[in-house]
């Protein structure tokens, strides 16, 4: 049993949750997930660790509350608790100088790049964020990544705040002018998808952390699988980072979609069955 | 004069087979105990114990069961094996203790492995443990991994008066028997009455820790003595062909962990899903295969094949699960081999392209070698596929212990005694030889057991 020591909304739909976690939150680095299983009916879904404190013990997911798991997650207050939290899992992020950074986050994937972004700038990089959103209102965690960027770009979709557009076409105009050493992509596959479309033919090395569905976490499963550079590669234990430019991201995006329609009844019958609240 | 014929065991009803995962072979009745007991000829040199992974003094046991004295039976199992209902459940009997009988030349082998199943209900009917531990602590072991080879270790450490604690990965204890195995041939509570054994043992069991990433064998080996991996085969092998990365396509540990560990069939009460359409195909020859084509059949499927690159003979799965499989209306296409798995315009398997085979000379393994005819393509249209060619260990641990040495293959490589090439760190089980079965997974955890003993003795 894990305990919930916090919970807040920090967008429409988006929260934040702080867990006691102390093992893992002595081993976390950047770029690791955990597995989580909310209950006792619950599935194991991954989450990446996007803060942590070894003194207090605590690791901080942020999540969005679109399927059954995230919404469960939703519901425990502080105080509260989580049957199981798995991890770190997934190989960290290498974290060397490379000299110019470029971060590119999207939607809750603005939360993975935070640790990763703060890591680098440790390193002594020149890191620059560009971070994309549908509206203003589900930007999250800009000042923390104002803080860890040299320079911070925001994007919307529907121009309410910076940039009036995709997040990517903030990469490709600054590919225009320059070129950086390295470009960290991290948010929905298809996003992931055009950065590396967009950075290939600059030859710019491309991360990205993929997102495919687990169960395990461990590499039991192979639910994961995705191809890179031609071969099956399981995201929990080879990645969850891989060369954007290697990644066959249309049957990663092929694959999330496998259980959108149980998606759809689970939580219709979460949301019929009403509010457990877990422990509060 | 004795019996030529075993004395069968009583399966489930055909509908209950096809509709619950409740356990299929139903285990002798008293009165089937004594018929089958009777049978055996108590050869002097015990052909059967000697077969036995764990010396097992059958003969002695068959013996008290004659004279109804189940517990003295009970006991004499227990002397060195600490688990009854489950080897004689899914220990392969027939390729061990039953195959050196002696009745074996004059019909069927004494049915060990129900004999031994009889005891082990009875144990678990009457709640029997034996708690004993030395009061005096000798050291602190870790062992890594709750299948049969840590559940072993840690019981046999126990009792020679070691503080154990087991880190286990997933959120439930068992390894393979809680993940792979199904409940209609290993039920649940069999499996916990052994777990609850452990911890009234004083063994701490700690769920949810991966070791190699929540905790280094490094940092492990401050904290205790010793440290035994046990980690297992849990990592699916591929085909290697095109089309594995379809929707609709699984291996066979996600098939079973989605089914056995998170309860799928219970969808939507329990949370995880699995999407099985109306024909599936399940390639392989193992008992994974037979125990994912039953499952299959069990969620509802109208048609399962299992696709098998040799003939039926060549099959690894026992001829009891085999016979389980074709009884609940599994079919078989022998010689076959997948080399492209096809989708269609979404992404979900449609079909699988075969080639047909023959067989040739005898390979490394003694079997014969399948070679593919020319020109002999065809297509099966399918719903789902579930890959069930074997488990490799999980390399997990390796990669993040550099100095441990391991083979080409992933397997920790140890002298005779189960020592690593790390002082201090031992391992048994399939992480050493590769996937193979429960009992020789509990002989050689227990050696491994006596190995830490000696060495921290001194």
């Amino acid at each position: 049993m894990f305990k919930v020591i916090g919970n807040y909304i920090i967008a429409p739909g988006v929260r934040r949750i702080e867990i006691l976690a102390p093992r893992i939150a002595r081993k976390a680095r950047a770029g690791q997930f955990v597995v989580i299983r909310v209950d006792e009916t619950g599935e194991r879904i991954p989450l990446t660790l996007v803060d942590w404190d070894s003194k207090r013990g605590s690791i901080t997911l942020v999540f969005q509350e679109v399927g059954v798991t995230t919404k469960k997650l939703g519901r425990i207050g502080k105080g509260g608790y989580i049957l199981d939290v798995t991890g770190p899992l997934g190989n960290p992020t290498e974290i060397k100088k490379y000299g110019v950074v470029v971060g590119v986050g999207g939607g809750v994937g603005n939360a993975c790049l935070l640790p990763v972004m703060r890591e680098f700038k440790r390193a002594g990089n020149y890191t620059i964020s560009m971070i994309g959103a549908r509206t203003s209102e589900l930007l999250i965690l800009e000042d923390e990544l104002k803080d860890v960027s040299d320079e911070l770009y925001i994007a919307t979709d529907d121009g309410s705040k910076g940039y009036k557009g995709f997040v990517t076409d903030l990469l490709k105009k600054y590919l225009e002018e320059k070129v950086p050493d390295l470009v960290y992509a991290v948010g929905p596959t298809i996003m992931m998808k055009v950065a590396s479309s967009i950075t290939r033919p600059y030859n710019v090395k491309t991360i990205v952390s993929l997102n495919p569905i687990m169960v395990d976490g461990t590499g039991m499963c192979g639910a994961c699988r995705v191809i890179v550079d031609g071969k099956l590669r399981f995201a929990c234990i080879d990645g969850p980072e891989f060369d954007g430019h290697k990644v066959d991201f249309d049957s990663l995006i092929n694959r999330i979609r496998m259980y959108k329609k149980e998606e759809e009844v689970a939580l219709s019958l979460l949301e019929k069955r009403g509010g457990d609240n877990y422990g509060i | 004069m004795v019996s030529k014929r075993a004395i069968p065991m009583r399966k489930l009803s055909m509908d209950k087979r096809l509709t619950t995962f409740e356990e299929v072979a139903l285990g002798y009745t008293e009165e089937e105990a004594l018929e089958e007991a009777k049978r055996c000829l108590k050869c002097k040199l015990m052909p059967c114990s000697r077969a036995c992974p764990l010396n097992i003094e059958i003969p002695e046991f068959v013996e008290c069961i004659q004279r109804r004295e189940y517990e003295k039976g009970l006991n004499i199992i227990l002397r060195v094996n600490p688990f009854p209902a489950i080897t004689g459940r899914v220990c392969p009997q027939e390729v061990l203790c039953q195959k050196e009988c002696t009745l074996c030349r004059l019909g069927d082998a004494l049915a060990i492995g129900r004999l031994e199943r009889f005891l082990g209900d009875y144990q678990i009917e009457n709640g029997i443990m034996n708690l004993e531990v030395p009061e005096k602590v000798r050291g602190n072991i870790a062992i890594v991994g709750s299948g049969p080879a840590g559940l072993m270790g840690a019981v046999e450490l126990r009792k020679l008066g070691y503080e154990v604690t087991i880190f286990e990965a997933l959120h439930e204890v068992g390894g393979v028997m809680v993940y792979g195995i199904p409940e209609f041939r290993l039920p649940r509570r069999v499996l916990r009455f052994y777990v609850d054994y452990v911890k009234k043992l004083g063994v701490r069991i700690e769920v949810d820790v991966v070791i190699g990433r929540t905790y280094t064998i490094d940092e492990l080996l401050r904290e205790y003595d010793a440290i035994l991996l046990a980690t297992g085969a849990g990592t699916p092998k591929f085909l290697g062909i095109p089309g594995e990365e379809l929707n609709g396509v699984y291996s066979a540990n996600e098939f079973l962990i989605r089914i056995n560990l998170m309860k799928a069939y219970r969808f939507p009460e329990y949370d995880t899903p699995i999407k099985l359409g109306k024909r599936i195909a399940v390639i392989g020859g193992g008992n994974t295969a037979m125990d994912v084509s039953r499952i299959a059949l069990r969620l509802g499927a109208e048609e399962v094949i299992v696709l098998y690159r040799r003939t039926e003979v060549e099959m690894p799965a026992r001829r009891e699960e085999i016979e389980n499989a074709k009884e609940e209306g599994v079919k078989f296409m022998f010689l076959t081999q997948p080399i492209a798995l096809i989708g269609d315009e979404n992404g979900w398997i449609r079909k699988i392209k075969c080639i047909k085979m023959r067989l040739g000379e005898p390979d490394a393994s003694g079997r014969r070698r399948p070679i593919p005819i020319p020109g002999s393509e065809f297509d099966i249209e399918v719903d789902n596929v579930v890959i069930a060619i074997g488990a490799e260990v999980n390399k997990l641990i390796q990669r993040t212990t550099p100095n441990l040495k391991v083979d080409k293959k992933g397997h920790v490589i140890v002298d005779e005694y189960g020592r690593t090439s790390i002082e201090r760190v031992y391992a048994a089980g399939d992480v050493v030889t590769g996937a193979a079965t429960v009992i020789e997974a509990l002989a050689a955890a227990k050696t491994v057991a006596h190995t830490i003993h000696r060495d921290l003795s001194g």
